[in-house]
């Protein structure tokens, strides 16, 4: 695939040396325990392999098994790419890829990844946050969500030519979380640009949500005053919510969210307890301070 | 159709046995071929289930099949059905041991709240007494009252389709496959109003 600019991230710096460089700075971190440092917000647990994480993946747009989208997922055109930023914002319009991706500082943020199916996973992606972009395009007052819309286009994404799900896949955050640092537009992931499977070009990743709200292939980005419609919540309102926050209190209607499989560790990985907001509680549980959580799930 | 059943006639019961453990012989090469991608727990655990669910949908179908097109699977049978069992049994095994891990406490909400689990559960539980009755001593043992037991199996097919269904995101193709089978197989004896299998 070609890419837009011709710098990859991996260009950069090579990735031992920056894997080095990331545990000199750790070390440091806990030597003097800058907060600024210490904050960091990539998790020290070890990410799985770049292989599972491209392996094992829900992309129903490219079909309903895991493999189906590392299998087909390779017909769907990222270049050229453009985002739609429009509703209550200050500088409406198509931005190409390109400047999109210069709307902030590309980190490296390896977070976990709980999926509502109760598997999770450690991805080490690059990406920067989302607040940087709604900063660009200027939030008016009056807005107070953010929706995103995947790619629509049936022919290069077998998945959406079943009606499994009311196309295009679409998810919202409230504006304080989508101006959280945690939030990013990720656009790759292990130094690399963006597998299409886990969402090529550019997707969203909210690491204390369950997986389905990190929407992918964002081709569309709304400010709105009302809360957006969520697919999955269309699809089942009983089962899926607007918020859908990693809490293991709060069971799928058909089946317990207390613990989790880590993927990685073959026919023997483990069974681990899911942790409120997905460990990222710290951080996020302020955000909703007053909302009963088995009623805003 | 006669030709049919002439030419199974030399081929005994007992050759579903052997058949019906290439699948497992499958998975297990699949396994050392390290072609059981990234989560192989899930993907052992869905195959387990899937082919208990394709044994138990084939041992529904004889009896109709014998009714539309006289061909004579009946002797098949009880072997189709226990090798049905033998997978629920390994299905069950690989989720408690490699899936929930013996949490015993989630295990026993599950099986209480969850309907999937609460059905499959039913399911097991409904195919323990016909396995226990699928031999020749149960058969003189029971007599009439064996008919009515086995029953259970139409039961247990249907619990099984509806435990599939009850597992999946949204209104996926397949497991509506299943149990729309199982239904049309349920309802072929509905029509033809005779619970006895002859």
């Amino acid at each position: 695939m070609p890419s837009r600019n011709d710098l990859k991230w991996s260009d950069v710096t090579p990735e031992h040396v920056w894997l080095n460089r990331r545990a000199l700075l750790g070390g440091m971190a806990g030597l003097i325990a800058t907060p600024a440092l210490a904050q960091g917000y990539s998790t020290d647990e070890a990410p799985n392999s770049f292989e599972e994480i491209t392996t094992y993946n829900n992309f129903y747009e490219f079909g309903l098994d895991k493999g189906d989208p590392a299998r087909y997922a390779g017909q769907m055109t990222t270049d050229p790419w453009a985002i739609e930023i429009g509703g209550l914002v200050d500088r409406p319009g198509s931005y190409d890829l390109a400047d999109v991706m210069k709307m902030g500082p590309i980190e490296e943020r390896i977070y976990r990844f709980r999926c509502v199916e109760a598997w999770s996973m450690v991805i080490p992606w690059n990406g920067f946050q989302l607040s940087h972009l709604l900063d660009k395009v200027g939030v008016q007052p009056s807005a107070r969500y953010v929706a995103f819309e995947t790619l629509l286009r049936p022919e290069e994404m077998p998945g959406q030519r079943s009606r499994i799900l009311d196309w295009p896949y679409r998810e919202g955050l409230r504006l304080d979380e989508a101006m959280h640092p945690l939030t990013l537009m990720a656009t790759g992931l292990y130094g690399r640009d963006m597998p299409k499977q886990n969402g090529a070009p550019i997707r969203l990743v909210v690491p204390w949500k369950y997986g389905f709200k990190s929407i992918k292939s964002i081709v569309k980005i709304t400010l709105t005053a009302d809360q957006p419609l969520n697919t999955w919540k269309q699809s089942n309102t009983r089962e899926y919510g607007f918020y859908s926050n990693v809490n293991p209190q709060v069971n799928h209607p058909r089946w317990s969210q207390a613990s989790e499989r880590r993927i990685g560790g073959g026919f023997f990985s483990s069974r681990q307890d899911t942790v409120i907001f997905n460990g990222y509680g710290d951080q996020v549980a302020q955000m909703y301070a007053g909302q009963d959580l088995t009623k805003d799930f | 159709m006669q030709r049919v059943n002439q030419a199974l006639r030399p081929i005994p019961g007992w050759v579903v046995y052997p058949l019906g453990l290439l699948p497992l012989a499958w998975l297990v090469v699949r396994g050392a071929l390290g072609d059981l991608g990234v989560d192989p727990v899930k993907e052992v655990e869905h195959a387990l289930g899937l082919t208990a669910l394709q044994f138990l949908v084939g041992g529904l179908a004889i009896t109709p099949l014998r009714w539309i097109t006289g061909v004579n699977l009946i002797r098949y049978r009880r072997a189709v059905g226990l090798v049905a069992f033998f997978y629920v049994v390994l299905h069950l095994a690989v989720w408690l041991l490699l899936d929930i891990q013996l949490r015993w406490g989630e295990i026993g909400a599950d099986i209480l709240r969850r309907p999937y689990i609460t059905i499959g559960m039913l399911g097991f539980a409904l195919m323990i007494p016909l396995a226990a009755t699928s031999n020749n001593a149960a058969i003189r043992r029971l007599g009439a009252k064996w008919r009515v037991l086995h029953r259970l199996t139409y039961l247990a097919a249907l619990t099984g389709a509806v435990h599939f269904m009850l597992v999946v995101k949204a209104w996926p193709t397949e497991p509506m496959l299943y149990l729309g089978s199982v239904g049309i197989l349920l309802a072929f004896r509905m029509v033809r109003g005779r619970w006895t299998t002859r």
